[in-house]
């Protein structure tokens, strides 16, 4: 196994290097002089040759990438245009807000979507079965802010029960430590925090999970029947052996490949930063900081959020495909 | 003989399909019986609904859409055919046990070969996992698997057909069943995997006193460890015998058809002989002998009335209308041909 690990690191180097070389040339895509474009129409010569100077792009392009290598490999993702401050000290409150919503979103999605997806197959035909995939089908179709603003509306707006906006009561702000609220509430030990905590993340969960919940239901029923239908299922019922063990064991574990598949991809999608749901949830997360970026042209930032996203985008799949590993004996490299 | 302990009877069965398309009677009234530590050979070509009948003795036939429509099927006092799922968990595996043809997938790719045989043994009795892998390793012995230790921590693929075949019988004979159904065990082997198969399944019938219900559509695999043949078409049984008298004077003409196409060594023919023709569809209501389309011997009757069994000695019947006593004048008999 850590072999294995290690060789799938090895050759993550030539897709990390093509990664750097996408965002390397976002700034040099720039038509005409990208100081003129990130100053804007007004910005005083100086200022430009200045932001040249200070960005190296007086060099050739290869010594330019190489200064870009380097950097990256000592941790600089460079400076914000905007803020004056080191992009990679100010990325990771956003990476980490982004990264605790996926992880409850997708954690809703994979409990109701692959339960919901195993009663479906069991219960084929039932009226279970046919009112779960017709909640997925809406699932799967409905537009994400449109859910999102319903939700504010009747949970927040007319029950009174969550709040629709941010990560805290923001009269009462936390000292972070790791930036996830929920385990720095929990360092912490103040409890009522957590609580709020938590219940700032169900409507933007709900509303971030229900896409990947509705993909996972369906792929886990067809997948469920497929192999329900398998000659080794038919082998364990031969046995003698009850439903639980028929399905909890081995169906479950054989449908869960390719189920496995779409949980990684979805979960890639969130991490990458939910623009619409963040902003209209107003959480501080890696879309809306990119987001912004753009609207600033603050250049320096959109290419290390896009590069930290790609990251996250190869580090996913890393995940999966050990995953694959430890639940498929016949995978090999 | 019928004196001997019977094992297991099957009493007119039908199991039937129910799709979008109608009715289907896959299994359209077999009778059959097998005795204490007997081979029986069920015969047919593909689609006679062999493995359906033998699926209906278990309880699995893929159900939506199949299902017992009638008859009964009596196994040691009791009628199988509408046992209780939670009764038929406590017989399969135990009392019956079943191997199927594609060793290739009949075991869960992801689990270990101990893990699927200790679960099959603990199923069944209440022992340690640890006394289940000991038992586990006995059996892969017993099956000649010479290094069962290793083998239990190996997975499926890892191993070859014929070595997957093994495991399924010792998995199968792990709980001491009375009664194997083995669906065409070694259809998908090679040549030579096959006889020491049939050779492992004639060795633990003799020696466990095992019943065994063979299907297979090879009359080879019949000859060399049936004691008893069961010739279905379309759905229905046609001959019954023991096999030596059903190989060497078949007397229903799609059992002459089935003996004329086994490939014979010492005659040169050319072409191997095959019947004309392909299994009709099952299908409801049918009237007339459903071998009439293919057979030499059809007559207007074929076409008019349908044939039941007709004993020809104690042992011994046919569906066949030329074997009818009353009405042997209207047709010249076809022994010998
Ligand atoms: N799941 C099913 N749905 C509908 N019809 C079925 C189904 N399974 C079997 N049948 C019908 O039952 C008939 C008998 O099938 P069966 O599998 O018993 O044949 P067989 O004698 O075992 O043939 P083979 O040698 O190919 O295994 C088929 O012709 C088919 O029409
Ligand atoms: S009943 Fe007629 S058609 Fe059928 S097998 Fe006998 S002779 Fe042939
Ligand atoms: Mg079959």
């Amino acid at each position: 196994m850590f072999s294995y690990v290690m060789r799938r690191l090895v050759m993550l180097i030539p897709v990390l290097v093509g990664m750097t070389l996408i965002t390397f040339s976002i700034v040099h895509l720039i038509p005409g002089n990208p100081a003129q474009v990130m100053l804007g129409e007004t910005a005083t010569a100086e200022a430009i040759a200045d932001l040249e100077e200070s960005m190296g792009l007086n060099e050739p392009y290869l010594v330019q990438y190489g200064l870009y290598i380097s950097d990256l490999l000592q941790g600089d993702l460079g400076t914000s245009l905007r803020s004056k401050a080191e992009i990679s000290q100010e990325i990771w409150p956003y990476i980490a807000a982004t990264f605790e919503l996926t992880v409850f979103a997708m954690l809703f999605a994979i409990f109701i979507g692959v339960n919901a997806g195993i009663i479906s197959a069991w219960k084929q035909n039932s009226w279970f079965d046919f009112l779960a995939m017709l909640f997925a089908l809406v699932g799967v179709s409905m537009p994400v802010f449109w859910l999102a603003l319903m939700e504010q509306w009747v949970f927040a707006q007319e029950l009174g029960w969550l709040p629709a906006y941010g990560r805290e009561n923001s009269r009462d702000p936390m000292a972070p430590i790791t930036h996830f609220y929920v385990l720095d509430s929990l360092i912490h030990l103040d409890f009522a925090r957590t609580w709020v905590t938590l219940k700032h993340l169900i409507l933007p969960s709900i509303a971030l999970g229900t896409i990947p919940m509705a993909i996972i239901a369906r792929m886990t029923r067809s997948s469920m029947l497929e192999v329900m239908k398998s000659d080794y299922v038919r082998t364990v019922r031969a046995k003698g052996s009850g439903t639980f063990l028929v399905i909890y064991k081995h169906a479950l574990k054989n449908a869960m490949i390719p189920v496995l598949t779409v949980i990684g991809l979805q979960t890639g999608v969130l991490l990458g930063g939910a623009i619409l749901t963040e902003t209209i949830f107003s959480w501080p997360g890696l879309g809306r900081y990119v987001y912004e970026a753009i609207n600033y042209r603050d250049y320096p930032v959109i290419q290390s959020g896009i590069l930290v996203i790609a990251f996250i985008f190869v580090i996913i799949n890393l995940v999966v495909d050990v995953l694959y590993k430890l639940i498929d004996p016949r995978i090999k490299y | 003989m019928s004196d001997q302990e019977t094992v297991l009877e099957m009493n007119d069965l039908h199991t039937h399909f129910f799709t979008d398309s109608g009715e289907i009677p896959a299994v359209d009234g077999v009778s059959l019986r097998v005795n204490k530590g007997e081979v029986v050979g069920i015969v047919g070509e593909s689609g006679c609904g062999k493995s359906v009948a033998s699926l209906s003795i278990m309880q699995l036939v893929p159900s939506p859409p199949g299902r017992i429509v009638d008859g009964d099927i009596q196994f040691k006092g009791e009628n199988l055919a509408t046992a209780t799922e939670k009764r038929m968990r406590k017989i399969r595996g135990n009392e019956i046990s079943m191997i199927f043809q594609e060793p290739m997938t009949s075991l869960d790719p992801l689990f270990t070969i101990g893990n699927q045989m200790e679960e099959a043994i603990r199923i069944h009795q209440k022992i340690s996992k640890k006394e289940a892998r000991t038992k586990a390793a006995d059996m892969l012995k017993q099956v000649g698997i010479p290094r069962a230790e290793a083998i239990l921590d190996e997975h499926p693929h890892q191993l070859s057909g014929g070595m997957r075949q093994r495991v399924m019988i010792a998995m199968a004979m792990s709980c001491d069943p009375e009664l194997l159904i083995a669906d065409e065990p070694t259809t998908a082997l090679d040549v030579t995997i096959q006889a020491q198969i049939l050779d492992l399944m004639r060795k633990l019938n003799k020696e466990n006193d095992t019943a065994i219900l063979l299907i297979t559509h090879d009359l080879g695999v019949v000859a060399e460890i049936c004691d008893r043949v069961v010739v279905m078409y379309a759905g229905q049984v046609v001959e019954e015998g023991t096999a030596r008298e059903i190989l060497k004077d078949p007397k229903h003409p799609y059992s002459q058809g089935l003996i004329r196409s086994l490939p014979k060594l010492r005659e040169r023919e050319q072409k191997l002989y095959s019947i004309p023709g392909t299994v009709p569809k099952p299908k409801m209501g049918r009237v007339g002998c459903r071998f009439a389309d293919r057979c030499p011997f059809a007559f207007d009757r074929c076409y008019e009335e349908t044939p039941s069994l007709i004993q020809l000695n104690n042992q011994r019947t046919s569906r066949c209308f030329l074997y009818d006593k009353e009405a042997q004048e209207d047709a010249e008999s076809p022994v010998g041909s």
